[in-house]
């Protein structure tokens, strides 16, 4: 699924510039914990979480993950933004929590990275 | 047998610093791309030296990590001025965890960072000394894809 459809579904706001969100995204992880994400990882696309900061970036910049949305409405600081567009991994926020946001997005059909 | 060196750099890293900490092997991942390393080996030497880093920037005041390039392997070498670990088979475990609430909130401690860099490597050595520091080194095998 595009991540601009996306976007849309969850109602998100895109928090980085100049980055194109128009990329194919087919399987998601969602995890707070980053190494649970370089442990099963192996074909995510998008990361789900709940945790705003670098280091979110930094495992997704390792592991080959192409897109974040952060959950809960939470927001990166400016230094995370910077690092995302430096590494040109797209970074979008919705209000939904992280149990709604994986619930509506595997109802559309989304899967999980094995 | 010593391998034959393609190439070797050296990375400082600073404990606490979780702003910076994984820059080093975000460079590591872009040298052996500019070299056209293979992807999943590429992703697995990643992988395995991000969490070495981290645990360095976690745990440790300061540590080394060096990557060396040889026609048939990558290896990472990481030393730290550290802790050490008292029980490497415990800290090995999946699942088991030493980090502060403060780690946790920077989204480690989930005690899945040694068993990843196992997972990712195709030999990995571990030595560590109570109130000295910590070492690992860490081989991947090419598999005659790349150099």
């Amino acid at each position: 699924m595009n991540l601009i459809k996306i976007k849309a579904i969850l109602q998100a706001k895109e928090i980085t510039n100049h980055i194109s969100i128009d990329i194919e995204v087919n399987s998601i992880i969602a995890s707070d914990l980053m190494s649970d994400v370089l442990h099963a990882n192996a074909s995510a696309e998008l990361l789900l979480t709940g945790l705003a900061n670098n280091q979110a970036v930094r495992t997704c910049e390792i592991a080959g993950i192409k897109a974040i949305i952060f959950v809960r409405g939470k927001s990166p600081p400016i230094e995370t933004i910077k690092l995302a567009e430096e590494c040109n991994i797209p970074l979008l926020t919705c209000e939904y929590s992280m149990f709604e946001a994986c619930g509506i997005l595997y109802s559309k059909g989304l899967k999980t990275a094995k | 047998m010593e391998q034959e060196t393609i190439l070797s750099e050296e990375f400082e890293i600073t404990g606490g610093d979780f702003i910076n900490g994984g820059m080093a092997s975000c460079r590591i991942k872009n040298i052996l791309k500019e070299i056209g390393i293979d992807a999943e080996i590429m992703r697995r030497v990643a992988i395995a030296s991000y969490e070495a880093e981290m645990n360095v920037v976690m745990y440790a005041k300061k540590g080394k990590m060096k990557l060396i390039l040889t026609p048939h392997r990558i290896v990472i070498k990481v030393e730290d001025e550290g802790p050490g670990i008292p029980d490497i088979e415990l800290a090995m475990q999946p699942g088991y965890s030493t980090a502060t609430p403060e780690m946790r909130e920077m989204g480690f401690g989930a005690g899945m960072g040694l068993p990843n860099i196992q997972k990712n490597a195709d030999i990995f050595n571990i030595n560590s000394t109570v109130g000295k520091g910590t070492n690992l080194q860490i081989v991947i095998n090419l598999n005659n894809k790349n150099v």
